[in-house]
């Protein structure tokens, strides 16, 4: 097999030419598609997507890959075929009139056939070389072959002439799907499997716990390496999505960004900046203890810093959450209405956990949001064991990791130490863990919260207590005093108390203040006092100085009056 | 649906007991020519001169394929009288075809 497959997959080794599905996720478990110019089967039960797995392969062969496609259908009629997968999006009108896809109904009825001795299915080559021609098609799905069998009773004949049609289409050159009913202790009830040994993949559709997963399976890829496990897949509007279960390399791009978590006293606690971006963190408590709030703040903050946002709501309903967040003064609603806040509310035994996976992915993919929140994981071990939901979650985180978004869980942890532990096991996997917890003392019943773990930060080690008001919420240090930790009302009287003390001691140190003020008067008095007395001594003591003074003067001048009054005469 | 190769030979006011044959065959392949010897004897034994057959070559006509859905060859159809019959297969075993043909008593 060689140059005419249209795909573009370059190794350097000329590997086997494969054919992009277009189908989300297939194209990875396989690593690029479906062997080109082969037959691959794909087999399963009723209801397990076969058809609609084929006629996406079609429809996205035609749209995304310029490959056209013929679509034989030996069950549905191509009304019906068109009218069911109108609601995926997909115009199979618009296709076949642009000469993209073709659809041809099959109709065979053994009724109204007689069999009168040797013949062959000529008449099916040629309607089918003459389609795929038509539109020069790359693509052809058999849906569902073995209804031949239901109407042709010569097995001989038939088994021959679907060997020579499989060669045939390997001769055409064209990627074929064929859809066999799965039989019992076989993979089809026929035996195809048989005549296509190229590309085999099982579809089941399994029910634990009355819960449905679809899965699916690579049997066998002949000549290529391909995923081995059994891969959950989901039908929604969108078509079909299958989900890679492992993509561990645990090679995701690192952010050194800090986000603030939505309470600035928290951010606080975390070296004052909030969380990493793209880190996964982890609120837990037991119930009632605020997490939904914690969860609604940081998306709220998300929303603020103009980011996206979806809220995964496994407890209660969107309308629900926002009514209580406006109790604490968190406005959700506009944020919705700007639309970066998404709530995607469903209860966990909606789907199984691997659907809850793909639904996660793709609402993800779709919303392509900064920010998620889980809110809260516990309830999802209704539907898996602890296990499962570990996995689960390692997934999903690296998911997100990978896609550089940040995650807040929240989960429910029972009144007891062991279980603080593990919560699901999650608790090794995020970056951030926070632990509320309630601190019950004095008659009443208080929050308290910490940092069980922060990677990458320096954290506070206290414990806060953790307030609701209906302004948001609020970290508060708690009181350590003689008496220990002190939290609630009890904390409250403890500051009221202090508040008294430090006034009680204001008035005391004011009125020493006063005394020492009214000495100082006094004395300044009396030192004035005695300035005076100083002063007036020394006054009486210059007097007689200066009398001195001039008596000696006036001696000196009437002896000078004497002395000169005897020189004249 | 019409049948753009012979419109008009299914003629509606045909007698009771006229036979409007088809008979669809891929070129001169060996069950081709067996079908059309075996369908030629026994219209010529059974109801000679009461039958018009048409011998259709789908590899010339390859639409034809779809629209009579055509999967196994040979394939005779019985258009006239109605109800309508289609006949798989080279034409060998005689007591089929007049079954299907309406011809056993």
């Amino acid at each position: 097999m060689s140059s005419t497959t249209s795909n573009k997959h370059n190794t350097p080794l000329k590997s086997l030419p494969k054919s992009l599905t277009g189908i989300i996720g297939l194209d990875e478990i396989t690593t690029g598609g479906l062997p080109a110019g082969r037959p691959t089967l794909i087999c399963g039960g009723a209801g397990s997507g076969k058809t609609l797995f084929s006629i996406e392969f079609i429809v996205r062969g035609a749209m995304d890959y310029n490959e056209p496609g013929v679509f034989m259908a030996f069950e549905e009629k191509t009304e019906e075929l068109t009218q069911n997968v109108t609601s995926l999006g997909f115009d199979l009108d618009q296709l076949q009139k642009e000469k993209l896809i073709k659809l041809d109904h099959v109709h065979i009825e053994r009724s109204e056939i007689e069999e009168t001795g040797e013949y062959d299915l000529d008449g099916l080559f040629i309607r089918l070389g003459y389609a795929i021609d038509s539109i020069g098609a790359k693509r052809v799905v058999l849906d569902t072959i073995e209804n031949l069998f239901a109407g042709l009773t010569n097995q001989g004949i038939l088994r021959a002439e679907l060997k020579r049609l499989f060669e045939w289409l390997k001769e055409k050159k064209v990627t074929t799907i064929i859809t066999g009913e799965k039989g019992e202790g076989m993979l089809t009830r026929h035996g195809l499997e048989e005549y296509v040994s190229d590309c085999v993949i099982l579809l089941d559709h399994r029910i634990n716990n009355q819960i449905s997963t679809r899965l699916l399976r690579i049997v066998k890829y002949r000549g290529s390496v391909h995923g081995t496990n059994e891969y959950p897949f989901l039908i929604n509007e969108k078509g079909i999505s299958v989900l890679p279960v492992t993509s561990l390399t645990l090679d995701h791009p690192v952010s050194s960004e800090r986000i603030s978590s939505g309470i600035p006293t928290l951010d606080k606690m975390l070296d004052g900046q909030g969380f990493f971006r793209g880190s996964s963190i982890l609120v837990s408590g037991t119930a009632g203890t605020g997490k939904t709030s914690i969860a609604a703040s940081f998306a709220d903050a998300s929303c603020q810093r103009n980011e996206r946002c979806i809220y995964f709501a496994f407890e209660e309903s969107p309308q629900q959450i926002i009514r209580n967040m406006r109790s604490i003064g968190l406005d959700l609603q506009k944020h919705i209405d700007s639309g970066l806040l998404k709530f995607q509310a469903s209860r966990p035994t909606l789907n199984g956990l691997e659907m809850h996976l793909v639904s996660i992915h793709n609402q993800i993919k779709e919303f392509k949001p900064a920010a998620v929140v889980l809110d809260p994981i516990t309830n999802l071990i209704t539907v898996g064991s602890v296990s499962d939901v570990k996995s689960m979650l390692m997934r999903l985180i690296d998911f997100l990791q990978a896609e550089q978004i940040t995650v807040l869980f929240t989960a429910l942890s029972l009144n007891n130490v062991v279980n603080e532990q593990t919560d699901e096991g999650v608790s090794s996997l995020v970056d951030a863990w926070l632990l509320v917890r309630d601190i019950e003392s004095n008659g009443e019943r208080n929050r308290g919260m910490y940092v069980m773990k922060s990677r990458g930060m320096k954290h506070s080690n206290q414990v806060r207590e953790f307030v609701i008001t209906d302004k948001g919420l609020n970290m508060i240090d708690v009181y350590l005093g003689p008496e220990g930790v002190l939290t609630g009302s009890a904390r409250e009287t403890q500051q009221l108390q202090e508040e008294t003390g430090v006034v009680l001691r204001e008035h005391a140190v004011s009125r020493k203040n006063r005394e020492i003020e009214r000495k100082r008067l006094v004395l300044e008095s009396k030192i004035a006092g005695l300035k005076e007395e100083f002063e007036s001594v020394q006054d009486e003591l210059n007097k007689t100085y200066i009398e001195d003074e001039l008596r000696k003067e006036v001696l000196d001048k009437n002896r000078e009056q004497i002395t000169r009054n005897r020189h004249n005469e | 649906m019409t049948d753009p190769s012979q419109p008009e030979d299914t003629d509606p006011d045909a007698e009771d007991g006229f036979y409007v044959l088809h008979l669809f065959v891929t070129g001169a392949s060996l069950h081709s020519t067996r079908a059309i010897a075996n369908l030629k004897q026994i219209c010529e034994s059974y109801i000679p001169g009461k039958y018009s057959l048409e011998v259709i070559d789908v590899y010339q006509q390859k639409a034809l394929a779809e629209q009579e859905q055509l999967i196994a060859l040979p394939l005779l159809i019985k258009r006239m009288p109605l109800p309508e019959r289609r006949l798989v297969g080279d034409l060998s075993n005689t007591e089929k075809v007049l079954t299907g043909l309406g011809l056993s008593r």
